[in-house]
């Protein structure tokens, strides 16, 4: 066991997310009506703590985008509870949400659409900074100055269009207009998955240090579970739309249990040629999130899988430490 | 390693574009060759010149735009491809070197069934009567482990996944036994646990049918899972070519080591630490310093870094060893 050595367990928690649910309708048919459902969230509950980074792993479709716009209210959650600071947002208008989001913002994973490219970058953190109105217009230009030396670009930078930038610069600009307004919590989905690899260990440094200088609270959408491991405090495992697991992420390679997150691990190709062939592969594909199968979502390509897989879906039980497994054959 | 004689061999390549902002070298020297039955990696970030490369071997580059050094050659048993007329080099290309490519999506026609579309390669390349084909079609879907195959062949390419579109454009590049297979990044649009089923997929067919593979891939981990020998590429150049297992072990350009180390690595040592990062950007193909490409990215450099450029030199004796474009190649303990 290593750092951060946190009493952790009397920190108060910033975020709680309790069952939320999010169906997404289909629509067709005569008169358009609703004829399909995607589950994309299904009964999701977690904790993250002031100053703790939150990892959510998964493959594509899984709906670890959809949790991160549920939290921050880009959607409407369809039912579950998201308590912010100890305030449900869950069902605010938008209006009701404003003093909120200013605590409350987003990286993106794409820099190129995510910025406006006809606006300048002092034009694109200027307008963050108007909407929330947080700084005066005479502290305006050092706010912005120092936001750009912060994030690691040149003050002359700011009259510059986003195509005048690289990759790792524009996602720099994307941090700086999400660190424009003060937040206490960070979505990031995806922020470093569009970037080249010396260029992705910048950008995640650079997060590291925003992170411990400013003191944020981090929900860290990825993919990568190489990024989410070495980022991360603890980390929910996703599959069709579940948690099937949560652990804190010292305990991923040793005390994984899930066999998602297991088969997961072991498809992340080892940058050793000396352990090759260790590739478990996973047989078959990611159920249709239009109909997910009966019990256990992961049943269709489980290799441990019994008859009570099929029918009940196995709920996310406290094994100690922090750490939840959903599955019935685990101990 | 393979010791016979190399099925291609590409003699220093130099591959130049025609842009509204002049001429730019895109591929700048580089020469290797490929053997029967081995993968070669080719790895480097973006803009790096990895798919100019291979796109230059099959000659898909825009011509009207697109030039080749004076002393370019890629042997292909022989024939310098890079002299090739349109209609010889389409011969080849699909029949004798296949290619993948990394959207699946886009690299399939979502107008024509799957079965349509490995069939026209082999009416094209094959004398198999329609109903030959069609039979071919199937056995090669079956091949490429796609589920029910006499039910997909007749589907669009918008009713499959991701990793069976996939499958559908490996069958198509392997459906004439090709002797040489491109893949340009042929995972990457993909999830782990659907890229390691293509992985596995690519490495059984190779051993069945001995195809040599070139993998362009920017993922040092499919590297180090799926190839026995490596080339690094750094704006426009090899910087370094070496069996996987020195590579990984004991990377002799700066460069390698650097992305190496750039990677977050598994276990609680650099946990939550910052990563060795590489600072700094890669240089622009118009404005390319005058000694070593990397020499401003570079922990190692010394002053005539920035005066003079580096060749490729071949570090030991034997015939397949490494190759790395430094003065100062890192030692034996890097």
């Amino acid at each position: 066991m290593s750092p951060p050595p946190t009493n952790s367990d009397n920190d108060p928690v910033l975020v709680r997310v309790e069952n939320a649910v999010k169906h997404f309708p289909k629509r067709g048919g005569l008169f358009n009506r609703v004829i399909a459902k995607v589950h994309a969230l299904n009964d999701v509950s977690f904790t993250i703590k002031k100053g703790q980074v939150l990892g959510v792993v998964g493959e594509s479709g899984c709906g670890k985008s959809t949790l991160g716009k549920v939290v921050i209210r880009l959607h409407r959650p369809t039912s579950g509870k998201v308590i912010f600071d100890g305030t449900d947002i869950s069902q605010m208008s938008n209006q009701q949400l404003r003093p909120i989001r200013q605590r409350m913002q987003m990286i993106f994973q794409d820099p190129n659409s995510s910025l406006n490219p006809r606006m300048t970058v002092e034009t694109t953190i200027k307008e963050v900074i108007g909407l929330h109105d947080v700084v005066p217009e005479s502290k305006m230009d050092e706010t912005i100055d120092q936001l750009l030396k912060k994030v690691g670009l040149r003050i002359d930078d700011k009259m510059k269009y986003p195509h005048e930038f690289s990759g790792g610069q524009k996602q720099r600009i994307g941090i700086a207009r999400a660190l424009a307004v003060n937040p206490e919590f960070i979505i990031a989905d995806e922020p470093v998955s569009a970037l080249d690899v010396s260029i992705q260990a910048q950008v995640l440094n650079l997060m590291m240090d925003l992170k411990e200088e400013l003191g944020l609270t981090m929900l860290f959408v990825s993919h990568d579970l190489k990024v989410i491991d070495h980022f991360c405090d603890s980390m929910l495992v996703m599959y069709l739309g579940n948690v099937v697991e949560e652990m804190p992420c010292e305990d991923i390679h040793a005390h994984a249990k899930h066999p998602y997150t297991r088969a997961l691990l072991s498809c992340n190709p080892i940058t050793d040629p000396d352990q090759r062939g260790e590739l478990t592969v996973l047989e078959g594909e990611v159920p249709s999130p239009y109909d997910p199968p009966a019990g256990c979502p992961f049943v269709t390509r489980c290799a441990i899988k019994t008859k009570q897989c099929e029918t009940e879906n196995p709920p996310l039980l406290d094994r100690g430490n922090g750490h939840r497994v959903a599955c019935w054959e685990v101990e | 390693m393979p010791d016979e004689q190399p099925i291609l061999k590409v003699r220093d390549l130099c591959t130049r574009f025609k842009t509204g902002r002049g001429i730019v070298t895109a591929v700048d020297g580089v020469s290797f060759e490929l053997y029967s039955g081995e993968t070669l990696g080719v790895v480097g970030e973006s803009g790096c010149g990895k798919t100019v490369t291979n796109k230059s071997i099959i000659r898909l580059l825009p011509e009207h735009v697109t030039r080749y050094g004076e002393g370019s050659v890629v042997d292909y048993r022989g024939t310098n491809l890079l002299e090739l007329k349109e209609h010889q080099m389409r011969a080849i290309r699909g029949n004798e070197i296949g290619m993948i490519f990394q959207e699946p999506m886009t690299a399939l026609n979502p107008v024509f069934t799957i079965g349509w579309q490995i069939e026209e390669a082999l009416q094209y390349h094959t004398d198999l009567s329609p109903s030959q084909r069609r039979t071919r079609a199937i056995e090669m879907l079956r091949l490429v482990e796609m589920p029910n195959p006499e039910k997909r062949i007749d589907e669009y390419p918008h009713q499959l996944s991701g990793g069976m579109r996939q499958r559908v454009v490996i069958a198509i590049a392997l459906c004439c036994e090709p002797e040489i297979l491109i893949a340009d990044e042929p995972t990457t649009a993909l999830d782990v646990t659907i890229q390691s089923q293509i992985l596995r997929l690519m490495e059984g067919l190779k051993q069945k049918t001995g195809t040599a593979i070139i993998l362009i891939t920017h993922d040092l981990g499919v590297v180090a899972q799926a190839c026995d020998r490596v080339i690094v590429m750094y704006a426009g150049q090899i910087v370094e070519m070496a069996p996987v297992r020195q590579l990984f072990h004991n990377p002799k350009h700066p460069y390698t080591k650097a992305l190496l180390d750039s990677m977050p690595k598994p276990g609680r040592a650099g946990h939550q630490k910052r990563l060795p990062a590489i600072e700094g950007t890669v240089p622009s193909l118009f404005n390319l310093p005058k000694g070593c490409r990397f020499a401003e990215r570079c922990g190692h450099r010394q002053n005539n870094c920035e005066t003079a450029l580096p060749d490729l030199i071949a570090i030991g004796n034997e015939p397949h060893s490494s190759k790395v474009r430094c003065f100062y190649p890192l030692g034996e303990t890097a």
